[in-house]
């Protein structure tokens, strides 16, 4: 039997009816059209569909949408200033953090949280959580590079 | 969508997700998710009804009195990684959870989840079975209490009946200044344990171990604490030689062979992780070897 739900994606209320079996990750992508969070493995191991649910990272193929209502969800393309790419994603584009890219929306995500947290992170606590991460084309390497350039900028922006 | 269809229900009290669980047929509890619905997705399992106790009052939370740290079945991993509470009551817990999954599945996850789904290489049913915790189960019939060497009866099987719900894990606590450590052997961070080895010891003023324990997992069907180990320290001085042969003890224990490691592997790693957390164990109380 259908549900309806209320769901808050990038600050946006939507209701809709959706079956219980219905993936966060699926819901994001077929029902509200946010196809920048990907869906690799669907059993959480890699990572790809990682958001935000009320601020803390969470694998959107292994939460149900009807778990996820009246919470607030934040996805990859709320990421952007008017248009313009954040901090961490310039600092991905600036250290090449990407290369296929079909990893990179999660780990945006994994790192907001991250930089949200800990504002000055060292190179051993991203490693650590990039580790719910996969990437299988740049080697990690790129990424923690972005990380820490962004965490960097962030700092210097906000005057810490 | 992967799983089978089922109805959902979010109950808001434990006497309705009780009741819910009394009347339905095929019924599971989903708490964090994060082991089930990856089953689900699978359909290594399909379920007919999902019980989602996220809203239930009163099943999360840490609380310590009267030498007791009580933590309610849905408290997420997160909560307990970050707790100061058991950061200080129970440090072991704070270690051991510091090899669960990755932030992204400990943001969700619970320790009431986790010792439900009762993984044989688990690290918080380990250190349940090291502190000897106390597991409260609650269902229409009444409540119960059970002590954690009762609570896994084989393969990813508990005491836990269908009609019932884990409601709060009781956790005796052992004497500021104790030492304890937990350490396991992992292909790559945040992977299932191949073995793991949980230590507490307390030492007099004399440095004569006064009591120990000794948990392992990975190694059999469910944790196992190690008595002969503990045996073997209590009332000696906690040196490199009493270490080395409380860990060599483990060899007694007979694990399984499978695509990650041989059972021959698996009882090398059982002696050596326990000699290493049995070392850290010392360091931390004070009597280093």
């Amino acid at each position: 039997m259908k549900r309806e739900v209320s769901i808050t994606v990038n600050g946006r209320e939507y209701r809709r009816e959706v079956e219980p079996r219905l993936t966060l990750a699926d819901f994001l992508r077929h029902d509200l059209d946010l196809t920048g969070t990907h869906v690799g493995c669907e059993h959480g191991v890699c990572g790809a569909c990682t958001v935000l649910v009320n601020g803390r990272s969470a694998r959107s193929c292994l939460l149900f949408a009807v778990q996820a209502e009246g919470n607030e969800i934040a996805t990859v393309e709320g990421l952007s200033v008017d248009g313009d790419l954040n901090a961490l994603q310039c600092a991905f584009r600036d250290n090449h953090g990407l290369q296929c890219g079909f990893c990179t929306s999660g780990i945006l995500m994994t790192l907001t949280e991250l930089l949200r947290d800990n504002p000055d992170p060292t190179e051993e606590q991203v490693r650590e959580v990039l580790t719910g991460n996969l990437c299988r084309c740049t080697g990690y390497a790129g990424i923690v590079a972005s990380a820490l350039d962004a965490a960097h900028h962030l700092r210097k922006e906000s005057g810490y | 969508m992967k799983p089978a269809p089922f109805e959902y229900h979010a109950p808001r009290t434990i006497a309705e997700a009780t009741g819910l669980l009394a009347e339905l047929e095929n019924a599971k509890i989903l708490a964090g998710g994060q082991s089930l619905v990856p089953m689900l997705n699978f359909r290594y399992i399909s379920v007919d009804h999902l019980i989602d106790i996220a809203k239930v009052e009163g099943l999360s939370g840490i609380a310590v009195a009267n030498g007791k740290m009580r933590v309610g079945a849905m408290t997420r991993q997160r909560e307990l990684e970050f707790s100061l509470d058991v950061a200080n009551y129970c440090p072991l817990l704070t270690e051991a959870l510091r090899y669960v999954g990755h932030r992204q599945t400990r943001n969700w996850g619970t320790i009431g989840g986790s010792l439900a789904h009762a993984d044989p290489a688990a690290e918080q049913p380990t250190v349940c079975a090291a502190c000897d915790a106390v597991v409260e189960i609650v269902s229409k019939r009444g409540s119960r209490r059970v002590a954690f060497k009762e609570f896994g009866v084989g393969f990813m099987t508990t005491t836990v009946q269908p009609d019932e719900l884990i409601v709060t894990i009781e956790f005796p606590l052992w004497p500021p200044g104790h030492g304890f450590s937990f350490q396991e052997f992992e292909r790559r961070h945040g992977d299932f344990a191949i073995a793991g080895a949980a230590s507490l010891v307390e030492v007099g003023p004399d440095r004569t171990v006064r009591r120990a324990s000794v948990a392992l997992c990975g190694v059999a069907n469910t944790p196992v604490r190690v008595g002969e180990a503990e045996d073997m320290l209590v009332g000696k001085e906690l040196s490199a030689i009493t270490a080395r042969a409380a860990a060599r003890t483990t060899n007694s224990v007979e694990p399984l062979s499978d695509v990650h490691a041989s059972a021959n592997y698996r009882r090398h790693l059982a002696e050596v992780l326990t000699f290493r957390s049995l070392r850290a164990a010392a360091a931390r109380c004070g009597s280093p070897f």
